[in-house]
């Protein structure tokens, strides 16, 4: 038999298989280097990015500083509006630690094979979201050096913390879900480590060989990790579930009107995972032009992830309604004034920016060709989590500046100090993420090959016939 | 709980203000004394403007109708001692609690400014350290030495004078008898020029603000939240101008 000549190999490509194929023909060694090569090689562009956002970052921590210095008063916060900006960016960055787990532990559980290569990018996302979250409970305390009075442990005051309240609940909840998300990225993080450690040299290579763990690829440690990889997705739901179930009952609980409300929670979750897959899809249309990564991130994961990301937007969309029409209807006298407020009054602007930034990528999705293209995609999904901060904006901010006293109605102004510190955690959460895809392979490589199996050519006779398997 | 244990029922009393809306002029004396007697920091025409003023007797003013024909409503608004308080389960360090009196106890030194409880207060009467408090000289020498000056970054609010609450108890036990009726004084009350304000035990059926809470004029701010607030009003009516 003679090699395949390029006809041949080309004639499979109007099929749906044909983008899956592309990995058919390359060897395991030429996709380790694909993706290894763009981590080791960084350009000016690179080191440029990396200093912006190192002094967003500084000048944020320097705000920081002065509001502890100064006090809350360097805010905007007033009476009745006690919590701003800061819950906002909270709320809003655990809302994109979802999709972390959303794509790795329910895709993998019923095996969607596009989850492969993206499964890294959204679980380094759950990580360095969930970082950037857990400051802003600091932050915005009155007296953060008292920080500590909220850890249950056993002390001098002789005093518990109170586990009725929901920041408790809310302190348990992202503790727990910071630990299982980051012991679930390096899980699967290993054998790439071990991959990593056996073509680096230097300081690369010493890294690898200690976050390896001593890892061979001998079946017994396949049985293994597999088996540890199943229980977590399993056991990592249910908390993601509670965690933004929980940041809602931060507002829930209390008979603040709008705040008080039984749908809140699945409210939450469903928001938090249409803005945290909008916002792993606009990440990965940046990643994959930075890294050179276009061999693996195809336009079938962006289709899928587009699908999601509109199926989640329709949810969203119902939930919201769900909400909305029994408070219309209700026609409680604050709850009134809350949404004349926003839909003729002084929250309008940011209401109707909300509705059309969070519907229009809804109908912008449905088309494939939008779903497909990285400019569009990038275009709608960020669109999507700016109608998502808005959002948790009304809900914080809109909410508060009402109340049941017409005497205690109040306004806030935002001050460069919290916009500073917003900036602060965005820039953050860009620099820490630039930073792991040059030290951690950005698509799991050891998921690609195993992907790989599944899409083949066969050689039937003289023809060279695209297969697909059933695999794990 | 801590307010489930009552020794008896006669031991503890509940302490409750009667504010008369019909004799409330809206002369704010009571929130100077307030501030005099509890140490509350001024916070400035500034500040004050942008919401954060300090006051922990906030005299809310409403206008009715249409000029010529304008009336003025007032109506002080203070912690209203709730007795079953929204502010005090969401607080993560029990900073606020609540103590055998029914009283809703703010413990300054605990609170690490979440300023949950003021999201959580439908009255909004907490009021919140935005700055390190000033008190310019001479003010510094008036300072009262029964009460906590606070620091920055914590929530604070009306106590009901339990500085003078607590003396009068001591007193009274000292010389071996009951607080009498009309004894404990909070700051407000002894201030006030029309004599709005009644303050006294609602466990006592005798005591004049047991009387007045017994008036067919008598409503509880916003009672249908369910908080059970522990300052009663007395509607006012036309002689309110």
């Amino acid at each position: 038999m003679s090699e395949p000549d390029r006809s041949t190999l080309h004639a499979p490509r109007s099929t749906p298989f044909d983008e899956r194929l592309l990995l058919a023909e390359r060897t395991d060694q030429e996709i380790n280097q694909a993706v290894l090569q763009p981590m080791i090689q960084t350009g000016r562009g690179f080191w440029a990015l990396v200093t912006v956002l190192g002094a967003i970052v500084a000048w944020g921590l320097y705000a920081w500083g002065y509001l502890v210095y100064w006090g809350i008063g360097v805010t905007g916060k007033n009476r009745p509006v006690y919590w701003t900006l800061f819950i906002t960016t909270f709320v809003f960055w655990v809302g994109i630690s979802h999709a972390g787990t959303m794509i790795s532990a329910v895709l993998r559980i019923f095996k969607a094979d596009w989850r492969r290569p993206i499964t890294r990018g959204a679980e380094a996302m759950t990580a360095f979201a969930l970082m950037m979250a857990g400051l802003y409970p600091l932050i915005h305390l009155g007296r953060v050096w008292k920080f500590y009075w909220m850890i249950p442990y056993p002390n001098n005051r002789l005093m518990w913390p109170n586990f009725q309240s929901p920041l408790m609940w809310d302190l348990v909840a992202i503790f727990t879900y910071l630990i299982g998300s980051t012991l679930y990225l390096y899980l699967a993080l290993i054998p790439d480590m071990a991959m990593a450690r056996d073509h680096t040299a230097g300081w690369r290579y010493r890294l690898y060989r200690a976050l390896a763990l001593g890892w061979r690829g001998t079946e017994a440690e396949w049985h293994k990790l597999h088996r540890a990889l199943g229980i977590f997705s399993v056991a990592i739901i249910p908390i993601f579930l509670s965690v933004h179930s929980i940041v809602s009952w931060d507002f829930a609980v209390t008979i603040q009107p709008r705040w008080h409300s039984t749908i809140f929670a699945p409210y939450f979750v469903i928001g938090a995972v249409y803005s945290g897959l909008a916002a792993l899809a606009s990440i990965l249309v940046i990643v994959r032009r930075g890294m050179r990564l276009q061999e693996f991130l195809r336009a079938e994961h962006f289709d899928a992830l587009g699908k999601l990301v509109l199926v989640a937007g329709m949810a969203w969309t119902y939930f919201w309604f769900s909400g909305f029409i029994v408070e219309w209807y209700g026609n409680e006298p604050v709850v009134r004034e809350l949404i004349r407020q926003e839909v003729a009054g002084n929250l309008a602007p940011l209401f109707y920016l909300q509705m059309s930034a969070n519907l229009t990528p809804i109908g912008l999705l449905v088309f494939k060709r939008v779903r497909t293209t990285p400019a569009l995609l990038l275009a709608a999904t960020l669109l999507v989590n700016v109608g998502m901060y808005t959002e948790r904006a009304l809900i914080v901010i809109g909410s508060l500046q009402r109340n049941h006293l017409p005497f205690n109605w109040g306004l806030y102004r935002p001050t460069w100090v919290e916009v500073s510190i917003v900036a602060m955690t965005f820039a953050g959460f860009t620099l820490l993420y630039t930073l792991f895809s040059r030290i951690i392979p950005f698509v799991p490589v050891w998921e690609i090959k195993e992907g790989r199996l599944r899409y083949t050519l066969r050689r039937i006779g003289r023809l060279l016939v695209p297969t697909a398997a059933e695999i794990e | 709980m801590a307010q489930d244990v009552k020794p008896s029922a006669e031991a503890a009393p509940r302490w409750a203000l009667v504010v008369d809306l019909d004799r409330c002029t809206g002369c704010q004396a009571c929130v100077v004394a307030c501030h005099a007697e509890n140490n509350v920091p001024v916070a400035g025409e500034k500040q004050a403007i942008y919401g954060r003023w300090m006051h922990w007797i906030i005299i809310h003013r409403y206008w009715e109708g249409e000029y010529p024909n304008v009336k003025a409503r007032f109506m002080p608004v203070m912690c209203q001692q709730c007795t079953e308080a929204p502010c005090e389960p969401v607080c993560p360090v029990f900073a606020t609690y609540h103590n055998p009196e029914g009283l809703n106890a703010q413990i300054y030194n605990r609170c690490i400014g979440t300023r949950f409880c003021g999201n959580a207060c439908p009255y909004k009467v907490r009021t919140f350290n935005w700055f390190q408090p000033e008190f310019p000289e001479p003010l510094t020498e008036q300072l009262n030495p029964d009460v906590t000056v606070r620091s920055r970054g914590i929530m604070e609010k009306c106590t009901f004078c339990i500085q003078r609450i607590r003396r009068a108890e001591i007193e009274a036990r000292a010389e071996g008898r009951e607080v009498a009726d009309g004894e404990i004084q909070p700051a407000c009350v002894q201030t006030c020029p029309p004599g709005a304000l009644i303050f006294g035990d609602l466990n006592d059926p005798d005591s004049r603000a047991s009387q007045l809470a017994r008036s067919h004029r008598s409503f509880r701010l916003l009672e249908e939240l369910g908080t059970a607030p522990a300052v009663i009003y007395l509607k006012g009516g036309e002689a309110n101008v």
